[in-house]
């Protein structure tokens, strides 16, 4: 067990614990950032894919991993992000300006929404989102002359500083835009999370009675928490625009919405690790269960017919296990896998166990 | 004439959203958690009628069938809650919710595997049958639909404020711990409403797959039976089926009212109304905020 020895107050705030694990994830960064080098253009685009689920967690995340307020209707934040890219690129706007203009017009939109939903708590806010999920769709089909309605919009490559940046025709610089983006994302979270404001998220997700008594004005923390988390979701939605390259109203339907949270679940809520754990089951599963299907198919008799659903129903049995096994995710697996060794022998079963809360009801009948 | 016609078909409907806002309502009551697999536990309810009685599965006689399913469907809602959801005591609503979600695919996708993705009816002996009421043309279907609901709604309603266990579900559901004490078999008690609901689902069902066709997405429309149990407060039973046949007949008026593709977003659109100013739904329970 490495055990860090404290000689400075500002270690307790910086970013990273010590050296080697700042090092630790430079060597990741560095191996990511070389994939186009030791990975093949299909694979480079489902890593994109990745990144881009990743960061579109990481939105969500910071809304009901750290601030508790669970969200069932991200998409219609994608959505509003992608057309609103689009719509300024199509304007002639450049890349430039249009992507951080898209997410700072999600993060707005997310404000006006965050102002009735304030009032609303657990259940009643899930629901609220997704309605408006559900809503979104239909608001897309009728601003048909703003958002091209259900034959969609399309969208080709774009220019940063001169470079082209296209899906299909430059995947491996399509891949550094996601990845830079997704890098930037990350270093903001990691200073929001050792920031007043953040730290007033947790505190708010933990106990909102006892957040108030600390003196964390409540409506104003979860307006902030969903304006940040609706302007990553925007970028997300951008990105994963530029990525489909066509898009109508369906790309962002609510089971979208629900894909994505329960992508954090799995990953591990609150923790940034999670998101990208998560969109590395979310973006992998497919690919897998193609694979699995021929493997099934190979050993029992060529049986490789597609199954309607299959994908949705083992996504739904892997979530039903988590929740009952590993409520934590897989962050908190590798949590809990990391200490043993570290602690060896001394780690006991209980270690991370969580108090229970029993049922009390503010209804009166 | 038209509206009164379009009136008693929003009813019918409506009904069938009430029923299945009845079962979130029935959970909610007695745990505090809400099932959003409630939808798809009715497919699934139509689904098993469907393979009991239609002649290219087993072909029982339907009135035969009908207690069989119900049981069915209330056996399969005990044994999630003794296999899965018990496990969830003491975590939080978040937990439970998307559990739920998860079991929603889960049980579309068993469900597809088994009967298929083509839309079935149920062959049911009201099927085909009317009622002339002073110029109206009823459904048979849609008269059973709408008294079956009411006595139903009225019979929970009962159970809820008179019996000794529906009094220990509402004890449970208010302070587990307290109901602990006071000798309430918490865990028997929340098995039981689980059963129930499914019970409940699978009338829902019954009486959906009598009226329309089925098919494994149906479960979808356990969305807007939410719109039903959020407008009536998601804590009181009448509230609900209110909700339900709120929603019901809207759907049907917007459409004719109001220009296509407005009228589909009636429903959500009311339910954000509600949310936004009635937060605790129209038949509202919650009165002052305690920490």
């Amino acid at each position: 067990m490495r055990i860090v020895f404290k000689t400075n107050y500002m270690q307790d705030i910086r970013p990273w614990k010590d050296a080697y694990q700042l090092c630790l994830y430079l060597i990741l960064l560095a191996v990511v950032a070389a994939a186009p080098w030791w990975l093949d253009d299909f694979y480079l685009g489902e890593l994109t894919n990745v990144l881009i689920w990743a960061i579109a967690g990481l939105g969500l995340m910071i809304l009901t991993g750290h601030t508790g307020q669970v969200s069932l209707g991200h998409a219609t934040f994608l959505a509003f992000g992608c057309y609103a890219n689009v719509i300024l690129l199509e304007a002639g706007v450049p890349f430039l300006i249009a992507f951080p203009l898209a997410g700072i017009l999600t993060g707005l939109a997310g404000v006006t929404v965050a102002i009735p939903a304030l009032r609303l708590h657990g259940i009643y806010l899930a629901i609220f989102t997704m309605a408006l999920s559900i809503l979104m769709d239909d608001v897309i089909v009728l601003a048909e002359p703003i958002t091209g309605g259900v034959a969609g919009k399309y969208l080709g490559g774009v220019e940063i500083f001169g470079f082209l940046v296209d899906r299909w025709g430059t995947p491996v610089q399509f891949f550094w835009l996601v990845l830079g983006v997704a890098v930037l994302v990350t270093l903001g979270y990691i200073n929001l999370l050792r920031a007043p404001l953040g730290r007033s998220f947790i505190a708010v997700r933990d106990s909102e009675v006892s957040a108030q008594a600390m003196g964390v004005d409540i409506a104003r923390t979860k307006m902030i928490s969903f304006a940040l988390s609706c302007a990553v979701s925007g970028w997300a939605g951008a990105l994963m625009g530029m990525f489909s390259g066509a898009f109508n109203n369906e790309t962002f339907s609510v089971l979208i919405s629900i894909q994505l949270l329960m992508m954090i679940v799995i990953g591990g809520l609150g923790s940034i690790h999670g998101a990208f754990l998560g969109a590395i089951v979310i973006g992998f599963l497919p690919q897998f269960l193609s694979i699995s299907k021929e493997y099934v198919g190979a050993v029992f008799g060529g049986n490789t017919v597609a199954i309607p659903g299959l994908e949705f129903g083992i996504f739904g049995m892997i979530l039903i296990a988590f929740i009952l096994f590993e409520p934590m995710g897989l962050y908190g697996r590798w949590l809990k896998i990391r200490t043993w060794f570290e602690l060896f022998p001394f780690y006991r079963k209980d270690m991370f166990k969580r108090q229970k809360s029993y049922l009390k009801t503010e209804r009166l009948r | 004439m038209d509206n009164a016609q379009l009136l008693i078909s929003g009813l019918a409907n409506g009904c069938v959203y009430g029923l299945i806002a009845l079962g979130f309502v029935l959970i909610y009551k007695a745990t505090e958690a809400v099932n959003f697999a409630q939808g798809d536990f009715m497919m699934l309810g139509a689904f098993v009628t469907i393979g009991l009685t239609n002649t290219e599965y087993m072909g029982l006689p339907f009135w035969m069938a009908l207690p069989i399913s119900l049981g069915i469907m209330g056996a399969l809602g005990y044994l999630l809650d003794r296999l899965i959801i018990r496990r969830l005591f003491g975590e939080s609503q978040t937990a439970v919710v998307i559990l739920t979600i998860a079991l929603g695919f889960v049980i579309r996708f068993a469900a597809g595997l088994i009967w298929g993705h083509e839309p079935q009816t149920l062959q049911n002996p009201l099927a085909g049958k009317e009622v002339r009421f002073g110029g109206l043309v009823l459904g048979m279907e849609d008269v059973a639909v709408i008294v079956v609901t009411i006595l139903l709604t009225w019979g929970l309603y009962v159970f809820f404020s008179r019996t000794k266990l529906g009094l220990a579900m509402q004890g449970a559901s208010q302070n587990q711990l307290a109901a602990y004490y006071m000798g309430i078999p918490v865990k028997r008690v929340q098995g039981f409403i689980w059963a129930l609901a499914g019970v409940v689902a699978g009338i829902a069902g019954i009486l959906f797959a009598a009226k329309g066709s089925v098919d494994p997405t149906t479960g979808l429309l356990g969305i807007k039976a939410f719109a039903a149990a959020v407008i009536g407060g998601f804590g009181s039973l009448p509230g609900a089926l209110a909700g339900g046949l709120i929603v019901g007949v809207i759907e049907p008026f917007a459409s004719r009212y109001i220009a296509a593709g407005y009228s589909q977003i009636a429903p959500y659109a009311l339910l954000l109304a509600v949310l936004i100013f009635r937060p605790n739904g129209l038949f509202s329970q919650v009165r002052v905020k305690k920490v």
